[in-house]
């Protein structure tokens, strides 16, 4: 099992997020929206396996580089 | 003014060339904008968040009633085009500056647009009404034949748009486009019509006095766009016959004059390759791209709004002069096109023969995530379309931004594409340049 982190390309927020923790993922699966400067930035998961952890609720503030999310294949 | 950045800055600007008191507003993030030290008066609008900010009608009518203003002027993008906003202002007694708020409903509804466009003799292309049923929908498209587009009634500038290459897969894509036009648009009606392989953008600038009186200041050229994002435009529009372009534009103007059509407004349409024009939707208020009008024909088209807004005449037809084209600095990663934000810690955009530059921003200032990536327009003009587009790129060569990433870049390779110098442009020229990204 590698744990692949999953960290914001973008400054911004976070509009919605479309998963719960534990879902079983394949590769492209959208986990989250973002939104900055008026576009919606989806958040793929980068590969297929177990979403195991979510680090941020909608609303939510997020920097360049923070991390999101969390898959383990 | 309700509005920000380069539209704020120009419209404060037009103010103040006409001796007119201007009122900004400003949120949080913009409160180091350039155009509030320009204007009049100012009025901070607390919070970031457009709806906390420049589409909180609430806020912004109070500010106009508090501070004595007499006319809103709504800028374009936020409240531009919202008609019950221009109702509001209107019911406060104040005037709102663009289009009578049916225009503003009418010309929103797409469905619609096309459809009176289409009854007054104006060309469209083969499409639909709404479209409910999958098999109706079916026997349409059969019609109009495949590939086909299913385009959201509430949308507009190209959003939320499919295209659907075989008939199997027309039901799912239906399914699909309500959704999110629905979603997006709060109106899920979706229409369908014929696609259109890297079409020309040409849009036609309207004048109109609401009594009957229309008239037009030429065509502009926004084939230049990625992912249905603008970058450059010009006018006049390269490698199209004049007479088609003379047609056209008298078509719009005179069928806006018989509709009573006020204020500005700009009629968006498609040139196929093959030479068919027809048409996309009418856009009521001033455009980002009103400048490169403004350079070849002499009329200040926001002076112009404020001017028929008070019931004044339209100015004289005049004629089209020189070439202008401009470019549009966005605040963008240059090779993964994500926003970037963050301090202006630099930023020179020189100001050389021939060169105008719309910029909302000056240096110091933060570039946030809750508004737009547009950074500037640069404009360039020249008696030939070469000399134009040769100045464009020294003053890009030399723009300094530092802090945040941008598309300069970008712009750049356009303006030194063969294509694009020989005027060959359509809407797929940066697809190519990026390799087809």
């Amino acid at each position: 099992m590698a744990k692949h982190e999953i960290e914001s390309e973008v400054t911004g927020n976070v509009w919605k997020v479309l998963l719960e923790a534990g879902a079983s993922v394949a590769e492209g699966d959208v986990i989250m929206i973002l939104e900055s400067m008026k576009m919606e930035i989806p958040v793929e998961a980068p590969v297929a396996g177990t979403l195991t952890e979510i680090c941020v609720v909608p609303e939510d503030q997020v920097d360049e580089d923070q991390l999101l999310a969390v898959v383990e294949d | 003014m309700a509005n920000r950045g380069a539209i704020a800055r120009r419209v404060v600007r037009a103010c103040n060339e006409m001796g007119l008191h201007s009122i900004a507003l400003y949120s949080d993030a913009d409160a180091q904008a350039p155009h509030l030290a320009e204007a009049s008066e100012t009025v901070h609008l607390p919070g970031n968040r457009a709806l906390e900010t420049y589409l909180n009608q609430a806020a912004i009518l109070q500010a106009a009633v508090d501070t004595g203003a007499d006319s809103v002027h709504p800028g374009y993008g936020f409240l531009a085009e919202n008609a019950d906003f221009a109702e509001a202002v209107q019911a406060q007694g104040l005037t709102f500056v663009g289009p009578a708020p049916r225009w503003l409903r009418d010309m929103g509804d797409k469905i619609a647009a096309r459809s009176l466009f289409a009854d007054n003799q104006f060309p469209v292309f083969a499409g639909s009404a709404q479209i409910t049923d999958a098999a109706h929908a079916q026997q349409l498209a059969q019609e109009i034949g495949f590939p086909v587009m299913l385009k959201p009634a509430g949308g507009g500038g190209g959003m939320g748009m499919e295209v659907v290459q075989h008939p199997d897969q027309l039901e799912a894509a239906m399914a699909r486009a309500q959704a999110i036009a629905g979603q997006a648009f709060a109106d899920s009606a979706i229409y369908l019509e014929r696609w259109i392989a890297d079409p020309r953008h040409i849009e036609f600038q309207i004048l109109a006095d609401g009594q009957g009186g229309a008239m037009h200041l030429f065509e502009r050229e926004c084939s230049v766009q990625r992912r249905t994002q603008k970058l450059i435009e010009e006018s006049p529009a390269p490698g199209l016959s004049a007479d088609k372009l003379a047609l056209h534009a008298d078509l719009a103007a005179q069928i806006c004059g018989q509709l009573g059509y006020d204020n500005v407004g700009t009629l968006e349409t498609l040139f196929t390759g093959e030479g068919d024009v027809g048409f996309l939707e009418m856009n009521t208020r001033i455009q980002v791209e009103h400048g490169v009008t403004e350079m070849v024909t002499g009329v200040d088209l926001v002076q112009q709004q404020i001017r028929l807004a008070r019931g004044e005449p339209l100015p004289p037809q005049g004629s089209r002069q020189g070439f202008a084209v401009e470019a549009r600095l966005y605040a963008e990663h240059a090779h993964t096109f994500m926003p970037s934000t963050g301090r202006l810690s630099r930023l020179y955009i020189p100001t050389l023969e021939g060169i105008r530059v719309e910029c909302g921003y000056q240096q110091g200032q933060q570039i946030t995530p809750y508004y737009d990536a547009l950074i500037a327009k640069v404009i360039a003009s020249g008696s030939t379309r070469e000399m134009a587009i040769g100045r464009l790129l020294v003053a890009l060569k030399a723009i300094e931004i530092e802090g945040v990433d941008t598309n300069a870049a970008l712009l750049r390779s356009v303006l030194q594409d063969e294509s694009f110098l020989a005027g060959q442009v359509d809407t797929g020229i940066v697809g190519r340049l990026l390799g087809g990204s």
